[in-house]
């Protein structure tokens, strides 16, 4: 990775100090960490150390007790999924949440959202201003199915649609914010190694050919290893080790962590 | 089919002018009897407006809300208000801020649907049905403090001509409902619909795409209720040709919701389909028992097999084909254009 379309930047995200706590459970505890402009960051860990909790207090469905969230310099204080996706954060779910009813091409539009201005009465009255917005985001989101080549299911209900080919569509969504970070919360979850491989080809892809910096979770240490710039490890909602995918590698408290420890 | 404007089809639009050639220009030719326009054309369209009005917040919007005679009810007596207290108003123009007046009312009963969702939200709806029913009975002034009960509705009059025959005032529904059709399908398919599904099949997916649950929510009421409303009083003043409060009771309600179940949730024709399956299907039983049986079944009896085949048909649209009717006609047409391509 070394002549990249977009360099590796300054500090985009910024986590300081986030503990989160569901009554007396401690899912996150007091961690900090950081993520540079276009770069892949991956978030690992064992199951339950807090990584999708991690995810979803940057993006505000929850609420950390302690902590801050700073975006490009600007500490938010308010942190809603919707001021979130206002400030160009997007992201994906863990376990799907597509909007099952809708058409693959319907899902991908409802990313553009945000570049959507036309109201519900120059809509209801196909007024020039929202004929034009809707083809402005129909092109946009076409280029993504092309991309994504899902261009053959573009107009099937998501719900009837197989597990590998929804993750794609939630990318797509994603994409179609135009989001400068996207955070992934396992995107390779269930997939064969074909489909692994073919996601992190399109995660490079983005990430080279759009410059957008991504946040992941994964569980599959292969695919973090390959794919991520640096890599931060979370166990018992506590960062365990922070650095490149070879700094981590050798950490002994990540070996310990992963493989367990004798006692 | 390449769309030619926006997402319609060359298809939608000829479906569009065929349906406008026949409902404007064959059926007031060839349909002379008034019971025809009075008891089934009429009824049909303005409950099938009604119905697409709780298509929206029901179908689209996934915000189960009950109380849809409630919002008819305020928009008839607010056009019956409207005509008796401001001289010189447009019918078209009575008809308009009833629809508004309804949406404020939907706004402010759709509040509970930040809060609450399902079940209980259909509850808290149903605080509209009975609430707006009671503000029209407690206060005389409503009723331009009639004492019968029963006020008699204006004569619909447009730029002078007075539209009083079932075919004249049949044509005034037409000429409403047709626009508010097109424009219900407009926002369905548009960015509108889109923000509308998004929260009605994922909410917080649609929060983290930036759509704001809140503006939706309250924007799909106000819309849904303004249907309703300009639905209400369009039935008040062809159909019922009077005001009563009772007329928008609870089975009307759930006559509207049966009718957006059987017609298909999340489709705009789906309303019209059920609208009229649920009108003509005792028209049709009756019809039998009369010239079948010669009226050997009891008129009770008939009624309790309506509602026998009612309940049938609701339990297998809900297991069977939730998307209802209007799915059942689409797979139906395919079949058919099968058929005729194999030939």
């Amino acid at each position: 990775m070394t002549e990249r379309n977009f360099p590796i930047g300054g500090p985009v995200l910024e986590v300081k100090n986030i503990s989160l706590s569901f009554g007396g459970v401690k899912a996150i505890t007091d961690t900090s960490f950081n993520v540079l402009e276009h770069e892949i960051r991956a978030i690992i860990g064992p199951n339950g150390a807090g990584k999708s909790s991690m995810l979803n207090c940057i993006n505000g469905i929850y609420k950390p007790q302690v902590g801050s969230v700073t975006y490009k310099g600007e500490e938010i204080q308010k942190v809603t999924p919707n001021i979130m996706a206002q400030k160009g954060i997007s992201r994906t779910f863990q376990n799907l949440a597509l909007f099952k009813r809708m058409s693959v091409l319907d899902n991908i539009l409802v990313g553009r959202k945000l570049h959507t201005t036309s109201n519900f009465m120059e809509v209801a009255l196909q007024l020039p201003k929202a004929k034009r917005e809707e083809k402005v985001n129909r092109d946009r989101c076409e280029e993504i199915v092309e991309f994504l080549e899902i261009e053959d299911i573009k107009n099937t209900p998501v719900g009837k649609l197989p597990y590998g080919l929804q993750k794609k569509v939630e990318l797509g969504r994603a994409l179609a914010t135009d989001a400068n970070l996207i955070l992934l919360d396992e995107p390779m979850a269930g997939m064969n190694v074909e489909e692994k491989r073919e996601m992190c080809r399109f995660i490079l892809k983005v990430n080279d050919e759009i410059g957008t910096t991504m946040v992941l979770i994964e569980h599959d240490m292969g695919v973090v290893m390959d794919i991520s710039d640096r890599v931060v490890v979370l166990d018992y909602g506590k960062v365990i080790g922070d650095g490149t995918p070879d700094e981590v590698r050798s950490n002994q408290r990540v070996i310990d962590a992963y493989l367990g420890v004798e006692h | 089919m390449k769309p030619i404007f926006m997402t319609y089809t060359r298809g939608d639009l000829i479906n569009l002018a065929i349906l406008l050639i026949v409902g404007v220009v064959v059926i007031p030719m060839t349909v002379s009897s008034g019971y025809w326009y009075t008891s089934i054309l009429i009824p049909w369209l303005c409950l099938a407006l009604a119905t697409i009005g709780q298509q929206i917040i029901m179908g689209y919007t996934g915000q189960l809300a009950l109380g849809a005679a409630g919002f008819m009810a305020a928009g008839a007596f607010a056009c019956f208000n409207l005509i008796l207290r401001v001289p010189g108003i447009p019918f078209v123009g009575a008809l308009l801020i009833s629809g508004l007046i309804a949406a404020a009312f939907g706004i402010l009963f759709g509040l509970p649907s930040l809060r609450v969702r399902g079940i209980y939200l259909m509850v808290a709806t149903l605080a509209s049905q009975f609430f707006i029913i009671w503000m029209i009975d407690k206060f005389g002034w409503f009723k331009n403090y009639d004492s019968s009960g029963i006020i008699t509705a204006q004569d619909i009059v447009i730029m002078g001509k007075p539209f009083t025959s079932p075919v004249e005032m049949y044509l005034v529904i037409v000429a409403v409902v047709t626009p508010m059709t097109l424009i219900a399908m407009n926002m369905a398919r548009g960015s509108t619909g889109r923000n509308w599904m998004s929260v009605r099949d994922m909410d917080i997916a649609a929060e983290s795409m930036g759509v704001s649950l809140l503006k939706t929510k309250l924007q799909a009421f106000a819309i849904s209720s303004f249907y309703c409303g300009v639905a209400g009083a369009l039935f008040a003043f062809t159909y019922l040709k009077s005001l009563e409060p009772v007329a928008f009771d609870i089975k009307l309600s759930f006559k509207v919701l049966f009718m957006v179940i059987l017609g298909g949730l999340g489709t705009i024709n789906g309303a019209f389909i059920g609208a009229a399956f649920i009108l003509l299907f005792p028209v049709l039983l009756n019809y039998i028992g009369n010239n079948v049986f010669h009226g050997a079944i009891d008129a009770t009896i008939i009624s309790a097999i309506e509602q026998v085949v009612f309940g049938v048909l609701m339990i297998i649209f809900m297991i069977y084909e939730p998307l209802g009717m209007a799915k059942l006609w689409e797979t139906i047409k395919i079949k058919i254009a099968g058929l005729f391509s194999k030939k």
